[in-house]
């Protein structure tokens, strides 16, 4: 079985909501929409205290390149347009409404019927995509229109989804896959248009076997789709690790997918694509896990954007006693949440609740050379030099160790026995060496 | 509203952790001390308690008394070189020999050059290479002490198979005599109970029961003992095949002198060996080929703690230039 060949770890699976059904999760009475919701600069809001909205409509349009629109998650008025506190507590400019009803822009198509032929042409489609507000679902949410746009002189061959779900306790890509796998592969036949590739694989670890069995059979309609069971390991959705398990080819060091002749989608971005150029419909909403083995309740919610943690926690019956650490996004790759009231945008994917058992970092003790993090590496770093010339500010050394090929995915951390905090590290210098490198002249 | 973890990710972490793995490398210690127990019985319990409980004792006066840091014996790692210094003595060791041995490995091996992690030398061959520089009669006193569990069984031969051969090929015999004379020289003795030698090496079967059993906890790689046992396989095949008269055979090789119990146990010391699979291959091979050089070559009639000792001053230089294969190529300026 498929799988990329450096490094990895295997953390306990902890899919313990993966029976759960979807299910829509309640409007609240208000919604606090992030005015970054995506990677780049932030949206600047078109709408003003008092200003009637409906779901779907449009509220802030792009700032700069990178960049996208956002569409109101609820229908009411505008409250106040006003700076929000986010998961770490930072303020954010954040468009606030008082919900009243569910009113939708007309133009969203809410039938449940599969609207499987594709009218547009691929510039359309980018155009519509971009309109809609679709970002990356899989962590970075990077806005899709432009990944869906090679830069010149580069040309895609092929489209990959990334099924993998490889992060312990998620299993909001999994139920997506196993709930609508047909939507699912007509966003990917929509991109794959929106690229002009002919060819599509798509990867879901062999843990899921349920899905990669349903997608089969819908994909037995689309010949060019072709679904790779990957080897369980961690971090296979990480695109050049995906790339590599399931092309064969590596993306060069500071090289983008595309130089791999690859374009990397997540299945819930397949999805909200599919609901964008067929259903008209932005993206405002997605699926979110709430889950935690200290939580009594698992669930996969259908979940608008701008609800806040604290509503989401307490509608599955308080956030439990034990839970010390609250994460947005899963173990590995997650953000700790500091403030409970933050909103949740529309890449979030879970929130997840550990105990201090489960997740408080033990003291640090001597590195006792045992290569462990060398071998868990999955970029063929060596996270323990990396430490040791972080802690001497040796920033030219760093550079020479390509410290800037890190994916901080934190592998290293993760298996190192002595507990040293060695992505902490890696992540704050590294930083400081891609400034230094940005700061010099360009040839 | 509770306070919250907020620790940057990862928010989990493996099982694993520093006192796990050395607590494992000890389990993968007890067939041999079992069968060394069960062969030379007391001497061998004493040699064990002494060696682990000095070494213990003298890194925890260290660490609290002179250094006055946090005290780390219950990292189990002075526990560790205690039993490995145990371990690698002629059984008749008496206790305050290895009591300096024990002082010689944690205290100048280990502390001088700042504690764990930082030791440039295998701190138990390092005591055990000195007392074998400044007792070398004690160090090489086969006799096999009395044993109260082993009444009615051969006793064992006062010399090891290593010795009795270079005292034999050096009055002038060839192998086949010196085997001819000594019965008791042969693989069913080495693999099981029965080789004259240091406490921890009188049976190989044990000791490799050890290194499957750190292999199943992935506590080590096969990379270095692999690479240490195929070299002496290969290097001294090659000399016995061009003269089986005057050098032993592959096999006798790999089951004698401590080979299994440095190449599993010694050469796989994390602090002192390579971190990437190249270096330890390399590593791997030098200690081989200077084992066999030494043996064949050299006044020890064994070599491995040398070997392994050589190599370790090699290491730095070997992290420094033999590097993992990162991912993806370097996209060069302007492609
Ligand atoms: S995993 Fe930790 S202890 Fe092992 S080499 Fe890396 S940093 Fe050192
Ligand atoms: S976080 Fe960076 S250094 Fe650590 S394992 Fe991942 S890529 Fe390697």
């Amino acid at each position: 079985m498929k799988t990329f060949k450096i490094g990895g770890v295997h953390p306990n699976d902890s899919k313990i909501s993966k029976d759960c059904a979807i299910e829509d999760f309640p409007v609240l009475e208000k919604a606090y929409l992030s005015m970054a919701q995506h990677l780049g600069a932030p949206a600047e809001p078109i709408v003003q205290k008092g200003d009637k909205v409906k779901v779907g409509q449009l509220i802030a349009k792009p700032s700069g390149f990178v960049s996208a629109n956002i569409h109101s998650s609820v229908s009411g008025t505008v409250a106040a347009v006003e700076p929000y506190a986010d998961l770490a507590g930072n303020p954010v400019m954040h468009v606030i409404i008082d919900v009243e009803g569910d009113e939708w822009e007309e133009s969203i198509d809410r039938t449940p019927d599969i609207v499987r032929e594709i009218k547009l042409s691929k510039e359309e489609i980018i155009k519509k995509i971009q309109e809609c507000g679709i970002v990356g679902l899989g962590g970075a949410s990077f806005p899709t229109h432009i990944k869906l746009t090679p830069p010149p002189g580069k040309v895609a061959e092929y489209l990959l989804i990334n099924g993998a779900e490889c992060e312990p306790f998620l299993t909001s890509d999994y139920r997506l896959m196993l709930e609508q796998p047909e939507q699912v592969l007509i966003g990917a036949k929509i991109m794959m248009k929106a690229l002009d590739v002919t060819k599509c694989r798509f990867g879901v670890e062999e843990n899921k076997p349920e899905a990669i069995a349903k997608l089969k059979t819908y994909a037995a309609q689309y010949p060019e789709i072709e679904i790779v069971p990957l080897k369980k390991k961690y971090p296979q959705g990480g695109e050049k690790q995906l790339i590599e398990a399931l092309t064969g080819r590596r993306v060069p060091s500071m090289g983008l997918p595309i130089d791999a002749g690859a374009v990397v989608q997540n299945c819930g971005t397949a999805l909200a694509v599919y609901e964008a150029v067929q259903k008209n419909k932005p993206l405002f909403e997605g699926i979110v896990t709430v889950t935690g083995n200290c939580s009594e309740q698992q669930r996969n919610f259908r979940l608008r954007a701008g609800t806040p943690i604290i509503n989401l926690l307490d509608a599955i019956g308080r956030i439990p006693k034990d839970a010390a650490k609250v994460i947005s996004g899963g173990p590995m790759m997650g953000k700790a949440v500091s403030n409970l009231l933050a909103a949740t945008v529309k890449s979030s994917s879970a929130i997840l609740m550990l105990t201090e058992e489960e997740t408080k970092r033990k003291p640090e003790s001597n590195c006792i050379r045992c290569g462990k993090c060398i071998d868990a590496c999955p970029m063929g770093l060596e996270p323990y030099l990396l430490v040791r010339y972080s802690r001497n500010g040796m920033y030219d050394e760093l550079e020479e160790n390509k410290i800037y090929d890190c994916i901080e995915c934190g592998c290293c951390l993760f298996s190192c026995p002595a507990y040293i905090p060695l992505l902490d590290h890696i992540r704050a210098s590294k930083a400081e060496v891609m400034k230094i490198m940005r700061s010099r002249p360009k040839k | 509203m509770r306070k919250l973890i907020v620790s940057p990710s990862p928010h989990i972490h493996s099982v694993e952790n520093t006192q796990r793995i050395m607590r494992d490398v000890i389990i993968a210690l007890c067939p041999s001390l079992l069968v060394s127990i069960y062969f030379f019985g007391f001497s061998a319990i004493k040699l064990a308690l002494v060696g682990v409980a000095s070494c213990v004792a003298v890194e925890y006066v260290i660490q609290k008394y002179i250094l006055k840091t946090q005290v780390t014996i219950n990292d189990y790692t002075a526990a560790l070189t205690g039993l490995l210094l145990a371990l690698n003595l002629p059984p008749s060791s008496p206790g305050w020999m290895i009591l300096i041995g024990s002082i010689v490995a944690i205290g100048v091996a280990k502390m001088t050059f700042g504690g764990l992690g930082q030791n440039i030398f295998n701190p138990a061959l390092v005591g055990r290479v000195f007392l074998l520089v400044s007792f070398p009669v004690l160090m090489t006193d086969w006799s096999v002490p009395a044993s109260w569990f082993r009444e009615g069984v051969d006793a064992a031969t006062g010399a090891t198979p290593l010795a009795l051969i270079k005292e034999g090929l050096s009055n002038g015999l060839t192998i086949e005599q010196i085997m001819a004379a000594n019965p008791e020289i042969s693989y069913v003795h080495m693999l099981f109970t029965k080789i004259g030698g240091s406490v921890g090496e009188v049976s190989a079967l044990a000791l490799i029961l050890g290194f499957v059993y750190l292999l199943v906890r992935r506590v080590i790689k096969p990379t270095i003992p692999l690479s240490i046992i195929g070299t002496i396989f290969v290097v001294s095949g090659i000399f016995w095949l061009a003269n089986p008269a005057q050098f032993t055979d592959p096999i006798f090789n790999i089951l004698t002198g401590g080979v299994l119990l440095g190449a599993i146990f010694m050469a796989t010391d994390y602090v002192t060996s390579p971190m990437s699979t190249t270096g330890q291959i390399i590593f791997g091979v030098g200690i081989g080929l200077l084992t066999v050089l030494i043996r064949y070559f050299g006044a020890y009639p064994e070599g491995v703690s040398f070997a392994i000792l050589i190599m370790n001053m090699v290491v730095p230089l070997l992290n420094k230039y033999c590097k993992p294969a990162r991912f993806g190529k370097e996209v060069k300026n302007g492609k």
